[in-house]
C-alpha cells in the first residue's frame, strides 16, 4: 500500500467515469467485476517471460558471459516495454522476469532470499535495509565503470557501509503542479515563499477554485506534503535524522510542521483520505483545482492522445521557501534502479548487466520507449526531452539535497503502519495532533530502525 | 482413509499454527537466515497490549460488533427465506436478487462497492444522497462513541464501518437466506397443517413449530456466522484505506505482509490472540456438538 511505484505504474485506474456506474446495480456489478477480472490477469500472470535479444555486435555478448536473469515489477505495458529495450541495449543476454509491482514488492522479502541475478529496487533506506542484512550483492566494482552518475546517485546507492549496492536508472521529482493556462488566464504568479503560497491559495478561493488537489487513498500521497514542509522548515538534516528514528516525533520541530500544514488545510480538496491520486489529478485537468503537489507522474493520469492537450499545459513550481535558512535547497526525487544477488548465479553477466544499465545507451533506450520519468546518468540524452522532463532534470540538478520519500526513507512498516496513519488522523482532526505525535513517538520506541 | 486427510490438516494448519505461537515470542525480520531468529518473551505481547492497545482493543471492538450485526443480518436471511418459502409471486426472482451478492467474493465486493457504492466523489451512495459528499472510505471520524478509561481512543462506529456492515449485510443475508431456504423446504408439510389444525396463529407455528425443527440448519448458521465474523477480512481490507477499520485479521497481516514485513513477531502475537478467540468459541461448539450427539 505505501509502495511508491504505484504512483507511477498504476496509472489508468480512475478512467471509469461515474455515469458508466449509475447505470443500475447490475451493470454496475458486472463493471467492477470486469475490472477486478482486469486486475486479476495482471497478478496471475507472474512470469511473464521476455526475453530482450541481444544484438551479436555488443561487447558483452564477445565476452560471452552467459544469460543472465533480471526480475523486475516493470508490469505495466509502458514501463515494461522500455525496460526490454534498456535491457537490449546493454547487450547482455538476459531473461526478464516480470512480475506485477504489487505482488513483487509485496513479496519482496521472500523473493529477495532466492532472487534472480538482477533485481529492480528502489534506492534509500529501502535498499540500505537489505544491503545491512546481507542479502544484496556488493557491487562497488561495478560503479568504478560507471560514467556520468553524479555524487548525489552515489550517495542514494550506497549502503551504511559505504559500498554500493545500487545501479539507478532514473527519476521523478515531487513539485507543485498547475496548468499554465489557468495561470496565465487569471494571472497567478507563481509564490516564491510561503505567504505568497497562501496569498495565492486565498485569491484562487475568491476565483471559486479549489486551492489545492489532495488524496490520500493509499496512505502515501500526503507523506509528500510532510516530507516537504519538513524539508523546508527543518532542512535535508533533521529530515534524515527524523526518519532514521533519532529525533522525538513530540519535538517543536515536528509540531511546528503540523502547525504550518494546518495553515493550509483549509485551502484541500475536502475529505482527502479517502480519494486516489488519479481522482485528484482530474480535478487538476478540469481546471476545477489550482496546484497538486505530487510526483511529476501526475502527468501520466492523461491519455497522451486525447488528453494532450492538457499534458501540454501542465507545469511546476518547486514547493516556496517557508523557512529562509533552508530556501529551496532540498527536492524529494525519488530514484528507481537495479540490485544485484548476493550470491548470482552469473555474476559476472549480473555485473555486466548492471554496468549496461547504468550506462547512457541503456536509459537513452529507455527513455525513447516510455518519456515519463528523468534519467539517472547526466550524459543521457536529453534532446528528446519534453518540457517538463527538462525542468525535472534541472530541478534535480540544482537541490543541494535530494531526498527519497517518507517511506522510502525510513523503516517501511513504520511509514505504513505508524507515521501513514498519523497524517490520515491529523487530516481529519488537526486539532488532536498533540495525541497523535505523542502515538507516533511511543509506537517509534518499538522499531530498532537498523 | 481419514488417515492422510488427517495428517494434511495436522501438516498445514495445526503445524503452522504452532509455529506462529512460538514466532509470537521472537524478533525476526523475515529474511534468512533462520539462525538470526531471537527470543525476546513476552515483549511481542507487552507491546500490543500497551503501546498498540489502541490498535488492539479497536480490532477486537470491531470484532465484537461484526459479531452482534451478523447475528441480525442472519435473522434478517431467516425472515426473507420465511417470506420467499411462501411461494409467493416473484419469488424465484426475488432469490435470485439476494443470493446474487453470494456468489461474489468479499473481496469483490469490496473493490465493487469501493469505487461504485462509496467513493466520495464518483459513488452511487454519494449522487443520490441530497446532503454534502461524505467520504464513506476514508472517514475514521466517529458517529457515536464510548469513552473507556483505561483505552485512549475511544471505541466506536465510525462512518466507514458503517458503511462496511452495510456491504457485510448485503452478502451475508444473501448466504443465510439460501441455507434456511433449504431447511425450510426440508420441514415436514404435516408439520405446518398440524399447527394449522390446531389453530396456531403464523408467529405461534413457526415459533414453536418451524423454528425447532429447523435446529441442525440454526446450529450451522451459528456457526458461520460467530466464524464470519471473527476471520472478517477480505472486504475490510478492501475497504478500510486509508484511515478506517481495523479488526484482527487486518492487524495481523499489516506486520506480516508487504514490504513493512519485518515484524514477524508483532503479527504472530496478534495471530495468537485471534487464535485464542476462535478456539474458545471452536471449544463451546465442540462440546455442544458432543453432548447433543450423547442424547
Amino acid at each position: 500500500m505505501t509502495n511508491t511505484s504505484n504512483r507511477l505504474q498504476s496509472l489508468r485506474d480512475s478512467s471509469v467515469s461515474r455515469r458508466n456506474f449509475v447505470i443500475g446495480s447490475g451493470a454496475a456489478a458486472v463493471g467492477g467485476a470486469a475490472l477486478l477480472a482486469a486486475c486479476g490477469d495482471d497478478e496471475t500472470a507472474p512470469a511473464a517471460t521476455t526475453t530482450a535479444a541481444a544484438p551479436a555486435t555488443t561487447a558483452a555478448a564477445e565476452t560471452g558471459v552467459g544469460t543472465t536473469t533480471l526480475g523486475s515489477n516493470y508490469s505495466d505495458a509502458n514501463p515494461k516495454a522500455a525496460l526490454a529495450a534498456a535491457v537490449a541495449a546493454t547487450g547482455v543476454d538476459t531473461e526478464i522476469n516480470t512480475i506485477d509491482h504489487n505482488t513483487y514488492q509485496d513479496n519482496f522479502n521472500t523473493y529477495v532470499q532466492q532472487p534472480d541475478d538482477v533485481m529492480a529496487w528502489f534506492a534509500g533506506y529501502r535498499m540500505r535495509a537489505f544491503a545491512s542484512k546481507g542479502v544484496v550483492g556488493d557491487i562497488s566494482d561495478v560503479w568504478d565503470n560507471l560514467d556520468g552518475m553524479s555524487g548525489a546517485f552515489r550517495s542514494a546507492s550506497s549502503g551504511l557501509d559505504g559500498n554500493q549496492y545500487f545501479v539507478p536508472l532514473y527519476f521523478y521529482p515531487w513539485a507543485v503542479h498547475y496548468r499554465k493556462s489557468l495561470f496565465a488566464d487569471n494571472g497567478y504568479d507563481i509564490p516564491a515563499n510561503w505567504d505568497e503560497f497562501k496569498a495565492l491559495c486565498d485569491t484562487m478561493e475568491a476565483d471559486g477554485l479549489i486551492p489545492l488537489c489532495a488524496a490520500n487513498d493509499g496512505r502515501w500521497p500526503q507523506m509528500g506534503m510532510f516530507d516537504m514542509l519538513n524539508l523546508r522548515i527543518n532542512g535535508y538534516d533533521f529530515h534524515v535524522s527524523l526518519m532514521g528514528g533519532r529525533e522525538d516525533w513530540e519535538d517543536a520541530r515536528v509540531q511546528n510542521v503540523f502547525s504550518t500544514w494546518e495553515e493550509i488545510l483549509p485551502y484541500y480538496q475536502p475529505d482527502a483520505n479517502g480519494r486516489t491520486w488519479q481522482d485528484a489529478a482530474n480535478n487538476l485537468g478540469d481546471k476545477s483545482a489550482g496546484m497538486y503537489l505530487l510526483g511529476t507522474f501526475v502527468v501520466s493520469n492523461f491519455d497522451r492522445e486525447a488528453q494532450a492537450d492538457i499534458i501540454d499545459d501542465i507545469d511546476f513550481f518547486l514547493f516556496p521557501e517557508v523557512n529562509p535558512e533552508h530556501g529551496q535547497d532540498a527536492i524529494e526525487a525519488p530514484i528507481d534502479g537495479f540490485m544485484m544477488a548476493a550470491e548470482p548465479a552469473n555474476e559476472a553477466g549480473a555485473k555486466a548487466l548492471l554496468t549496461g544499465l547504468g550506462s547512457v545507451e541503456a536509459i537513452d533506450a529507455y527513455l525513447s520507449v516510455d518519456p515519463a520519468v528523468v534519467a539517472a546518468n547526466s550524459n543521457a540524452d536529453t534532446s528528446g526531452y519534453n518540457a517538463l522532463q527538462r525542468k525535472s532534470a534541472e530541478a534535480v540538478a540544482t537541490a543541494s539535497y535530494i531526498a527519497q520519500f517518507l517511506d522510502r526513507d525510513t523503516d517501511p512498516d513504520f511509514a505504513a503502519n505508524v507515521v501513514g496513519v498519523g497524517i490520515a488522523d491529523f487530516l481529519a482532526t488537526p486539532g488532536s495532533i498533540g495525541t497523535i505525535l505523542a502515538d507516533i513517538e511511543a509506537k517509534k520506541q518499538t522499531f530498532t530502525f537498523e | 482413509m481419514v488417515g492422510v486427510p488427517a495428517a494434511l490438516h495436522i501438516g498445514l494448519v495445526w503445524i503452522p499454527a504452532t509455529l506462529t505461537v512460538i514466532l509470537s515470542f521472537a524478533e525476526w525480520d523475515n529474511l534468512a537466515p533462520l539462525s538470526d531468529i531471537r527470543d525476546v518473551g513476552f515483549r511481542n505481547y507487552w507491546f500490543i497490549f500497551t503501546v498498540f492497545e489502541g490498535d488492539l482493543f479497536g480490532a477486537l471492538f470491531n470484532n465484537f460488533v461484526l459479531i452482534i450485526w451478523l447475528t441480525v443480518c442472519s435473522a434478517v436471511g431467516m425472515l426473507f427465506a420465511y417470506l420467499l418459502d411462501k411461494n409467493i409471486r416473484g419469488s424465484r426472482f426475488y432469490q435470485s436478487v439476494y443470493y446474487f451478492p453470494v456468489v461474489l467474493s468479499l473481496a469483490v465486493v469490496g473493490f465493487i462497492w469501493k469505487s461504485t457504492m462509496f467513493s466520495r466523489d464518483r459513488g452511487l451512495l454519494n449522487t443520490l444522497w441530497p446532503g454534502g459528499p461524505i467520504d464513506f472510505v476514508g472517514d475514521g471520524t466517529k458517529i457515536f462513541s464510548f469513552d473507556l478509561p483505561f483505552l485512549d481512543p475511544a471505541l466506536g462506529l465510525s462512518k466507514n464501518f458503517a458503511a462496511l456492515l452495510v456491504a457485510m449485510a448485503w452478502r451475508h443475508i444473501g448466504y443465510i437466506m439460501v441455507m434456511y431456504l433449504a431447511g425450510l423446504k426440508a420441514v415436514d408439510q404435516a408439520l405446518r397443517e398440524a399447527a394449522a389444525i390446531d389453530g396456531c396463529n403464523e408467529w405461534q407455528a413457526f415459533r414453536r413449530v418451524i423454528f425447532p425443527s429447523l435446529k441442525p440448519i440454526n446450529v450451522i448458521v451459528v456457526v458461520i456466522t460467530a466464524i464470519e465474523a471473527l476471520r472478517a477480512y477480505d472486504i475490510i481490507a478492501a475497504l478500510n484505506e486509508p484511515r478506517g477499520t481495523d479488526v484482527m485479521g487486518t492487524l495481523v497481516t499489516k506486520s506480516l505482509l508487504g514490504e513493512g514485513s519485518g515484524r514477524v513477531g508483532f503479527g504472530s502475537a496478534y495471530g495468537v490472540v485471534m487464535l485464542l478467540l476462535c478456539l474458545g468459541f471452536i471449544i463451546w461448539y465442540v462440546i455442544n456438538h458432543y453432548r447433543e450427539s450423547e442424547l
